[in-house]
């Protein structure tokens, strides 16, 4: 199957998410889908599969134009996407999983076990992975899981198959069975969309790299042709620098220090030290332990070993609560699950975590709270009709916005911020890194967790480079670069 | 935002509009129901349901439910009959009760906490216990011939300014809920763990202990509601009580709150209260069998509910 995707414009509330966006597929190709978060990839296959909407711009299958008005409608055609966050239902057997909706039964609709149990089998030994049909998929690893969802695309006899970051959450062991079905599965005549940050993955398993930047399209090369640099460049597009408010925060002494903090099984003697004034960077790939760390510090994940210092004193934070006492502020990785209370005014959520500092005992001041809340509006401008607007209606910029406002006044001498540019825009990028140094340069010592190498580098005065639980090394802001980054990130050695 | 200050006002207000028509027609069918005195009797039958359902918004805006309210009123007036057959003084007997009622509350409160059980099952334990040991502290039988202290009386049957007693109770429980739930850091606490309780957690509200204060609080309202029958009836009984939670349940659900937590209000309940009792009252006054009233009852809630899914 061959797929043409062009020109597609797509905006979400006048926001522009894809400009003259596009990609083509040729049968039997894994074609790599690459950008920067937020350039409008997993967007684009929602488009091509019927999930959402175009506003302008067309897709050509096999030299006929179509316009999927659903999911069910593109797998029909035989266009499966795999979504990051895998879509299974856990309590179910792996063999319900994938017969659910299309279930097969005898006469007089009574579920027809024999002839599921044996598909199912059929389609699993086509993959060459070995799972019990009758497991219950809560049981399976993640891995397994995701050999489920390909198997699921098998049995509608699927052409093209999108997946999305499938190695996130992949050991090294599952990532290696997961290339070896892709590419049997090409050999096969399925044509593959791979979507990941991945790049050494990417060179390894893919034939040719579309990139795009800020929803646009920038260019299509063969790997045989091409190299990492010239599709970082292609990815980033401008140098780093410019991108990032300069810094001017005064680092100071010590205030932060963690020393061999271990919780079994999830990450292992993780030690260091964070400075007044000091932005430091915790890169990795996802899954690689540094949300649970954070986490850990924060009181929220037992059990851990190890300590925890502030400005020379061990503290022990039990519970959220403690840590904040303490004097720790926690920016989530993710905003609607842990950040937000999205069916609450962005007056209430400011107020969640600064209810002492506007109640007397226990009874809240409504003027002390209306000035807490203006004062934040106004400092980070967030954009909003009122300060009791739904948090569920603001952008995601305004979102991260309001979460910031929350703990900025909790006033916290060490403030960790997990991914804190995530699917914000880019105007509003720009203004959550001044933010940042404008805490830093107040002296507040500032951890960022970040997926985004490029924000790593531009902002964070000194790198700690974490790789499945552990702390691989630390980089300073002058040697740093991306590829020394990714090397200490996926496992390698600096020589 | 603006959209607010129209369309949603309208829904604010829409259980107190469907209170006011329902006054309105039955007063025009009944005269009798448009008496002063029948007005004040139906605020008197509906503090009972009232103080019940009050500590039920504070345990529903939490996302969670307290089925066991019905249990822990029969338990507890029992032990305060008990008590004042005993000899304690009245007075002193009314406070143990509401002790009780709240410690009661707080073993719902652990099962949900410490026991990570879902609020439906903690407390469809605690009320099938709960019924148990009434029955077995009572023997099944009722306990009557409290003697005739004037605050036994007074509680159930008094009048202050003209006003029954119970009715004074209920206006000033209003007022103390509306205050805890908007004005206090606890009340903040109560809506944050009902709307997004990681989140408020990740903030540091301790969601625990605001869970538990809310059953504590929903076991003490329903031992305080006892003790307005155990005045009035003159006596315990096992099975008072018994499907109590369900009236509460369902004024606070035509009171607008949301079943799955986060957003509510108490002077909702209140209208949802009176809505209830307005129905009690007004369907017995029109002559209308007790069998069709909870028809009428459950069609009455049906359409608020529906009309509150469309917000």
């Amino acid at each position: 199957m061959q797929i043409e995707v062009r020109g597609i414009n797509k905006s979400f509330g006048g926001n522009p998410v894809l400009k003259n966006a596009g990609f083509v597929l040729d049968s039997g190709e894994i074609h790599a889908l690459m950008g920067e978060n937020g350039a409008g990839k997993s967007t684009l296959m929602k488009i091509l599969t019927g999930e959402y909407t175009r506003d302008a711009g067309t897709v050509v299958v096999d030299g006929q134009e179509v316009t999927y008005r659903n999911v069910q409608e593109a797998e029909k055609a035989g266009i499966v996407f795999i979504h990051q966050e895998l879509n299974v239902l856990f309590d179910l057997t792996v063999e319900e999983n994938m017969f659910l909706g299309k279930e097969l039964t005898t006469r007089f609709g009574i579920c027809d076990k024999g002839a599921m149990r044996k598909e199912c089998r059929r389609v699993l030994d086509l993959l060459g992975v070995e799972i019990n049909p009758a497991e219950r998929m809560n049981r399976l690893s993640v891995g397994q899981q995701q050999m489920v969802e390909i198997a699921k695309a098998l049995m509608v006899d699927a052409k093209v198959l999108i997946m999305d970051e499938p190695t996130s959450a992949l050991t090294q062991k599952e990532t290696e069975i997961l290339f070896e079905v892709t590419r049997s599965l090409k050999a096969r005549g399925v044509s593959v969309v791979y979507i990941s940050h991945r790049m050494e993955e990417i060179f390894e398993l893919c034939d040719r790299i579309t990139v795009l930047r800020d929803g646009e399209y920038i260019g299509t090369k063969k790997i045989s042709e091409t190299n990492m640099n010239e599709v970082v460049k292609m990815m980033i597009g401008r140098e780093i620098g410019e991108r990032y408010p300069e810094r001017k925060a005064k680092i100071g002494d010590v205030v932060f220090e963690v020393k061999n903090l271990t919780c079994p099984g999830v990450f292992e003697n993780i030690s260091f030290q964070v400075r007044a004034g000091q932005v430091l960077g915790f890169a990795g790939l996802m899954g690689a332990g540094r949300t649970e760390i954070m986490e850990a510090i924060f009181g929220y994940r037992k059990p851990v070993t190890g300590q925890i210092l502030i400005d020379g004193r061990e503290v022990h934070n039990s519970s959220p609560e403690a840590a904040m006492k303490n004097g720790i502020g926690f920016i989530t990785e993710d905003r609607k699950v842990q950040g937000l209370m999205l069916d609450q005014s962005i007056a209430k959520n400011i107020s969640i975590a600064n209810l002492g500092k506007i109640s007397k005992h226990g009874v809240l001041g409504k003027e002390a709270e209306d000035r807490l809340v203006k004062q934040g509006i106004k400092e980070l401008s967030i954009k909003c009709f009122s300060e009791r607007q739904h948090t569920v209606n603001l952008s995601g910029g305004n979102q991260q916005k309001v979460i910031f406002a929350k703990w900025i006044y909790t006033d916290p001498k060490i403030l960790i911020l997990d991914e804190p540019t995530r699917g914000v825009d880019i105007g509003a990028k720009k203004e959550i890194y001044s933010i940042i140094n404008d805490l830093a340069s107040k002296g507040v010592a500032v951890i960022m967790v970040s997926s985004e190498l490029p924000e790593v580098l531009g902002m964070a005065d000194q790198i700690v480079v974490v790789h499945e639980g552990t702390i691989t090394g630390f980089v300073d802001r002058k040697e740093a670069n991306q590829e020394n980054v990714m090397i200490l990130a996926t496992g390698g050695k600096i020589k | 935002m603006k959209s607010k200050t129209v369309s949603s006002r309208i829904q604010d207000f829409g259980a107190l509009i469907a209170l006011v028509l329902l006054v309105a027609v039955i007063g025009i069918i009944s005269p009798e129901f448009r008496t002063v005195g029948n007005f004040l009797s139906l605020l008197r039958q509906s503090s009972i349901n009232g103080f019940i359902a009050f500590g039920m918004t504070c345990v529903i805006l939490t996302g969670g439910i307290d089925l066991s309210v019905g249990s822990v009123l029969a338990l507890t007036t029992a032990f305060c009959a008990a008590f004042i057959k005993g000899g304690m003084p009245v007075g002193l007997a009314f406070i143990l009760a509401i002790l009780i009622g709240i410690g009661f509350g707080c073993i719902s409160g652990l099962l949900v906490t410490k026991g990570r059980l879902q609020p439906f099952i903690a407390t469809l334990v605690t009320m099938t216990v709960f019924r148990g040991l009434t029955m077995i502290f009572m023997d099944g039988k009722p306990i009557s011939n409290l003697g005739d202290s004037f605050a036994l009386k007074f509680m159930g049957k008094g009048n202050l300014f003209g006003i029954p007693f119970p009715v004074i109770l209920f206006i000033l429980a209003f007022l103390i809920f509306i205050f805890l739930l908007e004005k206090t850091v606890f009340g903040r606490r109560v809506y944050a763990a009902g709307s997004n309780p990681v989140s408020a957690k990740l903030a540091g509200v301790n969601i625990d202990l605001t869970k538990l204060t809310v059953y504590a609080i929903s076991g003490g309202m329903a031992a305080l509601s006892g003790l307005i029958l155990l005045s009035r009836l003159g006596s315990a009984q096992p099975t008072l009580g018994t499907s109590y939670e369900m009236d509460a349940i369902a004024s606070v659900a035509l009171g607008g709150t949301s079943m799955s937590g986060g957003r509510g209000r108490v002077w909702g309940t209140f209208v949802g209260v009176l809505i209830i009792a307005v129905l009690n009252n007004g369907l017995n006054i029109l002559g209308v069998s007790s069998y069709y009233q909870d028809v009428v009852k459950g069609i009455v809630i049906l359409i608020a509910v529906l009309s509150d899914r469309n917000r």
